[in-house]
């Protein structure tokens, strides 16, 4: 299942999911103390899902995200200063802090967007899967969508035309049981999500979303289809999250103790550790190692975003176009 | 070399001149060849009205049928443009914004602000608006105000087949989102233009009849009914100077206001209905920095608060008329402080 996975692979792929958890319990923290404003909405939990995925992307693939988009962003390789002063709202962040969480995008990675609009991304990766197309590259785009996303038109509009247009385009369903606060088991009209690809002409696969290996695999193939030339993919992660839909939400919809449980139960990070160091040649050491240097990582992001200048009153107007 | 074509053939000579010299340039669309999957001709529509006619014989894949599917494809053209492409999409009536308006407004537009200027969003959405056709209200809309108060979209209305092609050339090579609005009665206007290559930039209105009395400031079909009504007003001693936007973002409010300066009177020409449009931001820019110069109140001339009714009598007293845009200029003449 492995073969492909060299230690090292390993380790970078257990550095993308422990950023992404610190980055995102520190937000959490640091949400709560006041310091970051607006709306932020949080990506713990589902680490094994993005990083997964964006190990088999090159720099120049695409990817189109949603609002929960900071682990996506990570795992495409935008640069975690610049996303945390982002979050902030300062001059240096990612987007010169005129995005914010719900906008973080870095095309030069090749990261196409987080979305505000709930099925905002799907149309937009089946052009940039067009784009490479017709360029005669063999790129790919991904898009990942939640379990809300998956009842949006525009997604159904997207996995037609994806079909149409033979794309290489994967749709990424992360399924964490709750669009917003309403569970999926009540708001998807079919068990599974990954049962609507038949519909529109395209494999689909339900994967389970806490383990990085399933999601390595499946997305390797639905990547091989898409260079190929094949067409596009469905992807099921069924999944969960361990903060609520926004931070601020007090989660009074979910079970009491389902959030602790959870952690408990299916952290992607602890079942990865401990098959890689069961299993796979890994010291507990280089594990350790990792967990310290991102610490660091994580405090200098804050540090960097606290000292960050505020943009300048005067870029309230500029960059509306290119010219005008 | 200038010749006469329609307003129609100078869009298809426009997109095929920017196809050849530009391989970045796709046009995508419904039927826009028309006969994608069929067994009859691949080229068989070339469009609804048959303005892409030809375009996907020279260039083949790079005119591509979509399913009937805005949401769909339009995003699909967005995001193709902030991929490296310069799709030119076609939004086959205006009025069709309505299921596919989030990929605009929220996606395309805002990118290059929400990123931080790092976003390129090459796209053009070229569009069929406006009453005439008997063609109902959910086909026959001026809705090219609702694109016009979105920030980070251009909006250009030709009135001309010389405007329509060096216009939509500017709009290929633009690098803002650009909301293209032809106007379907127009298609069969016949015009001098140019054989060759040309643009005209945006934000650059043209006076097209010069006057002292009263200015007109109208866009799109409403130019000729403008100059209309000027002609008659002038044969009654009138001077009417009308002046043509070509396109509302950006917008010349400098001609507008000289214009003015030198009149002393304003008439506002718009296809639209009355409310937050074209009419309203004119004259409120106008009544904001011209004041002074107005010798009467500002006079609107635009469709009724209504939808566009299908009845022929009824659609053609809903289009303002040169009698009206006329009984509007002897309001304004005849205003007495």
């Amino acid at each position: 299942m492995t073969a492909n996975l060299s230690v090292e692979d390993l380790l970078d792929a257990y550095r993308t999911m422990k950023t992404i958890r610190e980055f995102e319990d520190r937000v959490h923290v640091e949400f709560a103390k006041g310091g970051i404003p607006g709306f932020v909405h949080l990506y713990a939990g589902e680490e094994a899902s993005a990083a997964g995925v964006g190990m088999h992307l090159k720099e120049t693939d695409k990817l189109a995200s949603n609002h929960r988009g900071h682990g996506h962003c990570i795992a495409k390789g935008v640069e975690v200063k610049g996303m945390m002063a982002e979050i902030y709202g300062k001059k240096t962040g990612t987007c010169h802090g005129k995005g914010g969480s719900m906008h973080i995008a870095d095309l030069d990675t090749g990261m196409m967007g987080a979305n505000g609009i709930v099925g905002g991304g799907p149309p937009l990766a089946c052009g940039a899967a067009l784009a490479a197309k017709m360029k005669g590259t063999d790129g790919i785009a991904v898009v990942f969508c939640g379990d809300g996303a998956s009842n949006q038109g525009t997604t159904f509009e997207a996995m037609n035309l994806a079909t149409v247009w033979k794309l290489p385009v994967v749709f990424v369903f992360e399924n964490n049981g709750y669009g917003e606060a309403t569970p999926s088991n009540y708001a998807v009209s079919c068990k599974d999500i990954a049962d609507r690809a038949i519909g529109f002409g395209m494999p689909g696969e339900i994967v389970d979303g806490h383990d990085f290996f399933a999601v390595h695999k499946a997305f390797a193939k639905a990547a091989e289809r898409a260079r190929a030339g094949e067409g596009p993919s469905l992807l099921e992660h069924k999944l969960d999250r361990f903060f609520g839909h926004f931070e601020g939400d007090n989660q009074n919809y979910r079970a009491k103790g389902e959030v602790k449980r959870l952690r408990e139960e299916v952290c992607c990070l602890k079942r990865f550790s401990a098959e890689v160091t069961d299993n796979h040649g890994v010291d507990q050491a280089q594990l350790s190692a990792i967990d310290s240097e991102v610490a660091t990582l994580i405090d200098e992001a804050v540090a960097f975003a606290e000292n960050s200048p505020e943009p300048d009153l005067s870029d309230l107007t500029t960059d509306v176009y290119i010219n005008y | 070399m200038a010749r006469k074509i329609t307003y129609q053939q100078a869009i298809n000579e426009a997109l095929d001149q920017e196809m050849a010299r530009d391989k970045s340039v796709i046009i995508m669309g419904e039927d826009v060849a028309g006969g994608s999957g069929g067994d009859g001709e691949m080229d068989a529509w070339g469009g609804v009205l048959g303005v892409t006619k030809g375009l996907w014989g020279k260039y083949g894949d790079r005119v591509m049928d979509t399913p009937i599917s805005e949401a769909g494809y339009v995003g699909a053209a967005v995001g193709a443009a902030t991929a490296g492409l310069r799709p030119v999409c076609e939004l086959m009536f205006i009025d069709f914004m309505g299921v596919c308006f989030d990929q605009i407004y929220n996606q395309a537009a805002k990118f290059r602000y929400m990123f931080g200027g790092k976003a390129e969003t090459p796209i053009v959405i070229r569009t069929m608006y406006g009453a005439g056709f008997r063609a109902a209200a959910q086909h026959s809309q001026c809705l090219y105000n609702m694109f016009t108060a979105v920030p980070g979209l251009k909006v250009v209305i030709p009135s001309s087949p010389y405007d329509v092609k060096g216009l939509l050339i500017q709009a290929m090579r633009d690098n803002d989102p650009v909301i293209f609005c032809e106007h379907k009665v127009l298609y069969t206007l016949e015009g001098d233009v140019p054989e060759e290559s040309y643009t005209i930039p945006f934000g650059e209105a043209n006076i097209v009849r010069e006057g002292n009395d009263v200015t007109i400031v109208t866009v799109g079909r409403m130019v000729h009914q403008a100059i209309e009504a000027a002609a008659t007003l002038a044969k009654e001693g009138v001077s009417c100077e009308v002046i043509d936007l070509r396109t509302t973002s950006p917008l010349d409010e400098e001609t507008i206001l000289e214009s003015v300066e030198n009149t002393g009177r304003l008439v506002v020409v718009d296809e639209s209905t009355p409310r937050c449009s074209i009419a309203t931001d004119i004259s409120a820019i106008v009544a904001q920095k011209a004041f002074g110069s107005l010798e009467a109140p500002i006079e609107m001339v635009t469709a009724p608060h209504t939808p566009v009714p299908f009845n022929g009598t009824l659609e053609d007293q809903y289009v303002p008329s040169p009698g009206k845009i006329a009984d509007a200029v002897k309001i304004v003449m005849g205003y007495k402080a």
